[in-house]
C-alpha cells in the first residue's frame, strides 16, 4: 500500500490520541484544581489578581512536597464574564481535567450558574470573591459551596454598621446600579436598616451609561439624605463622584467594593477620597509578617509587581491565597481527591494562620463562609492606593 | 430647585444626543442612508484623542484635530465598504452592514485599547462654576454651544451654498444630478466623512465628563438615532432641538418620577410624537414624484 499524504495523516493522529490518552497516566502524580474566572474583558485584572493568589499559596504548599505526596496543579478557563461559558468551562474541568476542585472568580451570576453543577457533580466549590449571598447558601441539601470573600448580606450589614457609628447617620439614601448585584443590595440594605430602626430617604437607581447622576441625587438631597449607600462598579461609581462635586453637595458615600476594580481615582478625580468602602484585604498600612513574605513573594515571581499600587486588587489575590491553602488543607484531611471526603476536609479544619486572619475552624455544615463581618475593613483611594482607614 | 437643576443637566446631555444626531441627518439628506456604526464612532473618537493626546503626549488641539480627521476618515471607509456596495444595488442591505460595523470596531477597540475604563482629564471638567446656585462644569456649556453652532452652520451650508445645494439635489434624483455634472459618489462620501467627524468631535467632548471605554457609544448612538427620528431627520435645527428636548425629558422624569421610570418614559415620549407628527417636529412630509 503506498503511503499517501491521508494515510500518514490518519497514522500522526493515532500517535497522538495514543500520547494524548497516556497523559492522564503521567498526571496522576499532580493533584488538579480549576480555576474558572474572568480572564478576559472588563473584569480580566480580577482574573489575573485571583491567579496570582492562588499560584503563590501553591508554589508554597509545592516547595513543601505538596498535598498527599503530590503536586499541585491549576488548570485555568476564561468564563468571558457569561454564566453559560461558565458553567461549560466548569464541566470540562471536572469530566475531562479531572480536577479535584474547583475555584470560581468575581461574577456572581457566573458563579450561581456553576452552585448546581458542583452540587450535583460532588466536586467543592470554592469561591474568592464573588459576594452574591446565594452562592454558598444555596438551599442544596448536600451543598459543596465555600466561599473565602465577602458575603453581600453581611457586607449591607457592615455597611450600615460602619454609617451609624463613623457618621451618626439618620436617613441614610441609596444610589445603586439598575442591575441583579444592585437589586441584590437593595434587599440586603433595606433588611440592615429595618434591623437597626433606621429610615431611609430614597432609593435611586442610574445606568452603566449614565453621565449625568445629578437628578437622581438631587432627588435624595431633596429627601433629606444624611448619608449615601453606594453599590456600583468602578466606571458607574466614578460618574456619582462626579456629579456630587458639581452638586457641591459634600455627604458622607459609603460604598461595596466596586470602586476597588479599577483606576478610581484617575476616573473620579480627588473627591475619590471621600468614598470609603469595604475590602477583606489591604497590603497597605502596618503589614503583618504574614502579608510582608507575600508581598515580597509576589515582587519576586511577578517581576512588574513594584510598588502597593501593583497589587490591586488585592482582594482578589489575598481571598485566592487563603482559599488555595484552605483547600489543600481540606484535601489533606480527606486523605483523597474525593469530592464528599474533601468537604468533610473542610469542616475538619482547625486552625490556619492566613493572609486575611488566623481561620479558627473557619467551615462547618452551617456555615461554609471563612470570611464574616468581623473581618471586612474599610479603605479610600489616596492617589490610586487603597489606603485602610482607622475608625 | 430641583426643576432648575433637571434643566440645566437636561440641556447639557441632550445637546449631546443632537451632535451625534446631527451626523445622521448629514447622511440622510444627501444619500438616504445613515450609519449605525454612529455611536462606535463617538467612541472612536474619545479613544483617538485619548491615545495621541494622553497617552502618547500630543498637544491636545493637535491630538483633537487629528482624532476629528481619522474618524472622518473612517467615515469614507464606512461608506465604501458597508454603504456603496449594497445603496447602489437599491438593497438595504447597508443597514446591518453598519451594524457589524459598528461590532467590529468595538471589539478591535477591546483588544488594542483594553477595556479598562480611563479617565480623560480636562480643565474644563475640573472645578464646576456657579449659575444661579447650580454648580456646572465649563464644558458643560461648551457642549450646546458648538452643538447649536453646527447645527446653524450645516443649515447654512446645505441650503445657501452652491456646495451645499448640489449635495442635497443628490438624493432628490441622482442621475439628473451625475447629468448637472455633480459628483455624486464624492458627494455621498463626503457626508459620511462629515457624519463620522461630528461623532468623533462629540466622543471628545463627552469624554471628561464621562469614562473612554470601548463600549461607551453604544447607547450614546441609539438614544441620538431617537432624538434624530423625533426631531424629523431632514432638518439639522429640529434633530439639535429634538436632542435637547430628549435630554429634558429624560432630566425630568428622573427628578420628578425617579430613576425607574426614565427610559419607559422617555421612550414612550418618542413614539407618542411620532404618531402625532410622523415626520418629526421640524421635518417635512416626504413627497415622492415618479
Amino acid at each position: 500500500m503506498p503511503v499517501t499524504l491521508r494515510s500518514l495523516s490518519r497514522r500522526a493522529l493515532l500517535v497522538g490520541a495514543a500520547v494524548a490518552f497516556s497523559m492522564p497516566a503521567f498526571a496522576e502524580d499532580t493533584i488538579k484544581f480549576g480555576l474558572v474566572a474572568a480572564m478576559s474583558g472588563q473584569s480580566a485584572k480580577s482574573g489575573e489578581a485571583i491567579m496570582r493568589g492562588l499560584s503563590l499559596a501553591m508554589d508554597e504548599i509545592n516547595a513543601k512536597g505538596g498535598v498527599l505526596g503530590k503536586k499541585l496543579e491549576l488548570v485555568v478557563r476564561d468564563d468571558e464574564s457569561n454564566p453559560a461559558r461558565g458553567v461549560v468551562a466548569a464541566r470540562e474541568l471536572v469530566q475531562r481535567e479531572k480536577v479535584a476542585a474547583l475555584f470560581g472568580g468575581l461574577d456572581t451570576p457566573v458563579s450561581m450558574a456553576i452552585v448546581p453543577f458542583a452540587n450535583q457533580s460532588r466536586v467543592p466549590f470554592m469561591g474568592v470573591w464573588a459576594a452574591g449571598t446565594a452562592i454558598t447558601r444555596n438551599g442544596a441539601s448536600d451543598n459543596y459551596v465555600f466561599r473565602v470573600s465577602a458575603v453581600d448580606a453581611l457586607v449591607d450589614r457592615a455597611l450600615v454598621d460602619y454609617a451609624i457609628k463613623k457618621n451618626a447617620i439618620k436617613k441614610p439614601g441609596m444610589i445603586l446600579i439598575n442591575n441583579s448585584w444592585g437589586e441584590s443590595n437593595e434587599g440586603g440594605l433595606k433588611a440592615a436598616l429595618t434591623d437597626k430602626g433606621l429610615p431611609f430617604a430614597g432609593i435611586e437607581k442610574f445606568q452603566d451609561a449614565d453621565v449625568d447622576v445629578v437628578p437622581q441625587l438631587t432627588r435624595l438631597k431633596d429627601e433629606g439624605a444624611d448619608a449615601l449607600f453606594l453599590v456600583a462598579n468602578v466606571a458607574p461609581s466614578s460618574q456619582v463622584v462626579k456629579s456630587l462635586d458639581r452638586m457641591g453637595w459634600n455627604v458622607p458615600i459609603i460604598s461595596h467594593w466596586g470602586p476597588a476594580g479599577g483606576r478610581f481615582t484617575e476616573l473620579a478625580g480627588p473627591s475619590a477620597a471621600n468614598v470609603h468602602f469595604i475590602q477583606t484585604f489591604s497590603f497597605a498600612g502596618k503589614m503583618s509578617p504574614k502579608a510582608e513574605a507575600v508581598f515580597e513573594a509576589l515582587k519576586k515571581k511577578y517581576p512588574e509587581v513594584k510598588t502597593l499600587a501593583d497589587v490591586t486588587p488585592a482582594v482578589g489575590i489575598a481571598n485566592a491565597y487563603d482559599a488555595m491553602h484552605l483547600t489543600a488543607m481540606a484535601v489533606e484531611k480527606a486523605g483523597s481527591t474525593d469530592g464528599t471526603k474533601i468537604r468533610d476536609g473542610f469542616y475538619a479544619i482547625d486552625r490556619y494562620d492566613g493572609l486575611i486572619k488566623a481561620y479558627d475552624k473557619p467551615f462547618s455544615e452551617q456555615n461554609h463562609d471563612a470570611l464574616s463581618s468581623g473581618d471586612y475593613i474599610f479603605t479610600h483611594f489616596i492617589e490610586g492606593e487603597i489606603v485602610p482607614l482607622t475608625n | 430647585m430641583l426643576l432648575f437643576s433637571a434643566i440645566v443637566s437636561g440641556i447639557a446631555v441632550g445637546s449631546m444626543y443632537g451632535l451625534i444626531a446631527l451626523g445622521y441627518h448629514v447622511t440622510y439628506v444627501v444619500s438616504s442612508t445613515v450609519n449605525f456604526a454612529q455611536g462606535s464612532c463617538v467612541m472612536l473618537g474619545a479613544v483617538l484623542g485619548y491615545v495621541l493626546g494622553i497617552r502618547l503626549g500630543l498637544p491636545m488641539p493637535l491630538a483633537i484635530v487629528l482624532s476629528i480627521l481619522l474618524c472622518g476618515l473612517f467615515g469614507l471607509v464606512v461608506e465604501r465598504l458597508l454603504v456603496r456596495p449594497f445603496a447602489e444595488r437599491g438593497s438595504s442591505a447597508w443597514l446591518m452592514a453598519t451594524v457589524a460595523g459598528g461590532i467590529v470596531v468595538d471589539n478591535v477597540v477591546l483588544f488594542t485599547f483594553g477595556k479598562e475604563p480611563r479617565g480623560f482629564p480636562s480643565f474644563l471638567a475640573a472645578k464646576p462654576i456657579e449659575i444661579f446656585g447650580m454648580g456646572v462644569f465649563p464644558l458643560q456649556i461648551v457642549i450646546p454651544l458648538v452643538g447649536l453652532g453646527l447645527a446653524v452652520i450645516l443649515q447654512f451650508a446645505f441650503q445657501r451654498t452652491a456646495k451645499g445645494k448640489a449635495m442635497l439635489a443628490v438624493v432628490q434624483n441622482k442621475r439628473a444630478a451625475q447629468l448637472m455634472g455633480i459628483n455624486v459618489r464624492r458627494a455621498v462620501a463626503l457626508s459620511f466623512a462629515l457624519s463620522t467627524a461630528l461623532a468623533g468631535l462629540a466622543g471628545i467632548l463627552i469624554a471628561p465628563l464621562f469614562s473612554v471605554q470601548s463600549d461607551m457609544g453604544t447607547l450614546f448612538g441609539i438614544k441620538a438615532f431617537a432624538a434624530a427620528i423625533l426631531g424629523g431627520i431632514g432638518s439639522a435645527w429640529g434633530v439639535m432641538l429634538a436632542g435637547i428636548l430628549y435630554g429634558l425629558i429624560e432630566a425630568l422624569v428622573t427628578s420628578f418620577a425617579g430613576s425607574s421610570y426614565t427610559q419607559i418614559v422617555a421612550f414612550a415620549v418618542v413614539i407618542a410624537a411620532l404618531a402625532i407628527r410622523p415626520n418629526g417636529l421640524l421635518g417635512r412630509a416626504g413627497t415622492r414624484k415618479v
